[in-house]
């Protein structure tokens, strides 16, 4: 009897979670700035993952040569125009976004679970030795610019796009450490939190059912924000060589290879530059309407 | 009730301070400040008291969120004042409670169902062959809360029926005895009545012991079997509460009762003795010496800016602190011999 009454019941929650969804969609889409960011992210995402189709000269990803065209300016047959090896630098800037793309998503997805766990951990335990031993090396791993810290790691390893992501990783964890320690030591005196505790509920529960719940909306703001900034970091890396390397595409390098030819061939550089720029502010714009979405989910 | 046989003693208070250091060095905030009591199998304690009489604390301390800085705590006859993250399980099952404010106390990310399974799961309750399911939906039952609530969140459910999940949550894992921490006050008067009439449903149903902490004393009329009064970290009175309302001798209880708001003329001369209220409790840091009501004793003499008073016995059962009543614990052992 009450096996079909349990069925009935986890029906109606499965519409109720629907529901939610719908008006979590319905809270975004109000503010059309980040809609418009959602499209441009898309857009990018999608241009990246079928490059060799959607490029019109899907060759000229690698190593390809034909000064015949070299250094054209943008026309029609090559909207962005060519480098001084005659590829096209649209085709280039879409192969590039391959790679800020793996690299933005493998940052992340190394970074946020370590950062987040250790500052669930830290603060859960604020006041114990944990605490300070997690937390003091997080301070000193901040006090380092992100940029020369990254620079310095990989300037320790060959210069591959993996390489490159690790380094980004070991000046990026601090933040999600200190972002979730101030949450947590502070949710940790919830009444809620206190209530668990009192009833025996053990720490990993405590920390990960209890309190990680309540630090979910902001990790998920960071990270949408923060797939730009990695990119960016990533292509100041690729700019001095470090990174992806040649004949490949990287948004980095064909910046400092275009420099050479400022300002008279300004298009090899400066097209490259607005791409970054664009997807910097793509995932801005994301990042901004999912903070709004989930800051009134919350109020309401 | 009345004072017939004597019941057993659940729990135990002896002596309990529970002093906080502040940034001053060697001063502190004496919360608690050597506090007595018991609680008596399937009574209900009302602990009464204004902001910063260190009611709540007590609650604290006897429910383990933090260790006392002197004194013991006996539950069932076993000693409960030592570690308080290091007590057993099965004392944790043993002894539940309510917070004052089911906004704070439920987990705004956890379903209703998730929230009562804990104490479940943790105890092991639905033994083999049992389904957790059934087990939340027969809790929720013993709330008067549809069975459907348990897929939902605290936020999309009204306040009282809030503090009934949060009731259901203490009573998940049978304990015998439950604080209940202010648990009608943040919540709307129409309400109140509800959860009060509820809660001592549940305490017969189930034979449950309540130390209630309150700082509405009128509430306490109709639900406490004995009422004490806390003020500034001490015990003031404590007494049966039929005796408490109708022969309150605490100067303190006497300025709290006249001023409970009245609408009646009749109800107005049910009150036993009219004390004007005047000022406000001190300071916990610095406690004035002598006895800590002194400042706004209409009755003060010289005796009380000087010496701390003592609890005596003035009837069976009805214990006071004021130095008005120091000789009646002697007269009443000469009149008796």
């Amino acid at each position: 009897m009450t096996g079909t009454k349990g069925e009935e019941l986890r029906k109606r929650a499965k519409e109720k979670r629907s529901e939610r969804f719908r008006r979590a969609w319905y809270k975004f889409s109000r503010n059309r700035i980040s809609v418009v960011g959602l499209v441009m992210v898309l857009a990018i995402v999608l241009l990246a993952i079928f490059a060799p189709y959607v490029t019109p000269y899907p060759k000229h990803a690698g190593a390809f040569v034909d000064f015949m065209t070299g250094s054209v300016g943008p026309s029609l047959k090559h909207w962005l125009g060519t480098d001084v090896f005659g590829r096209d630098i649209l085709t280039r800037v879409i192969f590039a976004f391959r790679g800020a793309l793996i690299m933005s998503t493998g940052v992340l997805v190394l970074v946020v679970p370590l950062g987040v766990v250790l500052g669930l951990i830290a603060g859960y335990l604020k006041g114990t030795w944990i605490e300070t031993v997690i937390m003091r090396i997080t301070d000193v791993f901040l006090a380092l610019p992100p940029l020369i810290l990254a620079l310095a790691v990989s300037a320790l390893m060959r210069p591959t796009l993996f390489n490159s992501m690790m380094a980004v990783c070991v000046s990026w964890w601090p933040w999600y450490t200190r972002l979730i320690y101030g949450m947590a030591s502070s949710l940790r005196n919830e009444f809620y939190v206190k209530a668990s505790e009192l009833t025996g509920a053990s720490k990993p529960h405590v920390i990960f059912r209890e309190i990680l719940p309540n630090c979910i909306a902001p990790i998920f703001t960071k990270m949408t924000l923060d797939v730009g900034w990695v990119i960016l970091t990533g292509a100041s890396l690729s700019f001095v060589g470090l990174g992806e390397q040649p004949p490949k595409a990287a948004l980095g390098t064909m910046i400092s290879d275009g420099a050479k030819y400022l300002p008279a061939q300004w298009w090899i550089a400066v097209f490259p530059a607005i791409a970054i720029m664009v997807v910097v502010l793509a995932f801005n714009l994301l990042g901004d309407g999912i903070k709004d979405m989930l800051a009134t989910e919350e109020g309401s | 009730m009345g004072c017939n046989t004597m019941a057993k003693d659940i729990l135990v208070v002896e002596n309990l301070k529970k002093y906080f250091p502040t940034k001053k060095k060697g001063l502190y905030v004496k919360a608690v400040d050597g506090i007595s009591f018991t609680v008596r199998e399937g009574e209900t304690l009302g602990l009464v008291g204004e902001s910063g009489s260190g009611k709540s604390t007590t609650a604290y301390n006897v429910i383990g969120m933090y260790g006392v800085t002197a004194g013991k705590i006996y539950f069932k006859g076993v000693d409960i004042s030592g570690d308080a993250g290091k007590r057993p399980l099965s004392l944790k099952k043993d002894l539940q409670m309510v917070f004052q404010d089911p906004g704070t106390s439920l987990n705004p990310q956890r379903t209703i169902g998730q929230i009562l399974a804990l104490p479940l799961k943790v105890h092991k309750i639905p033994g083999e062959g049992e389904r957790l399911e059934d087990r939340l939906i027969q809790l929720l039952e013993t709330v008067e809360l549809p069975p459907e609530y348990i897929y939902k969140y605290p936020r999309s459910i009204g306040g009282g029926e809030r503090q009934m999940v949060a009731i259901a949550r203490a009573l998940a894992t049978n304990p015998s005895f439950v604080v209940l921490d202010e648990p009608t006050s943040a919540l709307d008067v129409s309400v109140q009545a509800k959860i009060i009439n509820m809660l001592i449903r549940l305490q017969k149903q189930f034979n449950l012991s309540y130390l209630f902490i309150t700082h509405d004393l009128s509430l306490m009329r109709n639900l406490a079997t004995r009422v004490a009064i806390m003020y500034l970290g001490k015990i003031a009175e404590i007494a049966p509460a039929v005796d408490f309302f109708r022969s309150p001798k605490h100067p303190y209880t006497q300025m709290l009762l006249s001023s409970i708001p009245v609408i009646s003329g009749a109800e107005e001369e049910m009150k036993p003795k009219k004390v004007p209220s005047r000022g406000e409790i001190p300071s916990p840091v610095n406690v004035p010496p002598g006895c800590g009501f002194h400042p706004r004793c209409p009755m003060a003499r010289q005796i009380c800016l000087e010496v701390d008073p003592i609890m005596v016995e003035t009837i069976p059962d009805h214990f006071v602190r004021c130095h008005l009543f120091a000789g009646a614990a002697e007269a009443r052992e000469v009149v008796g011999a």
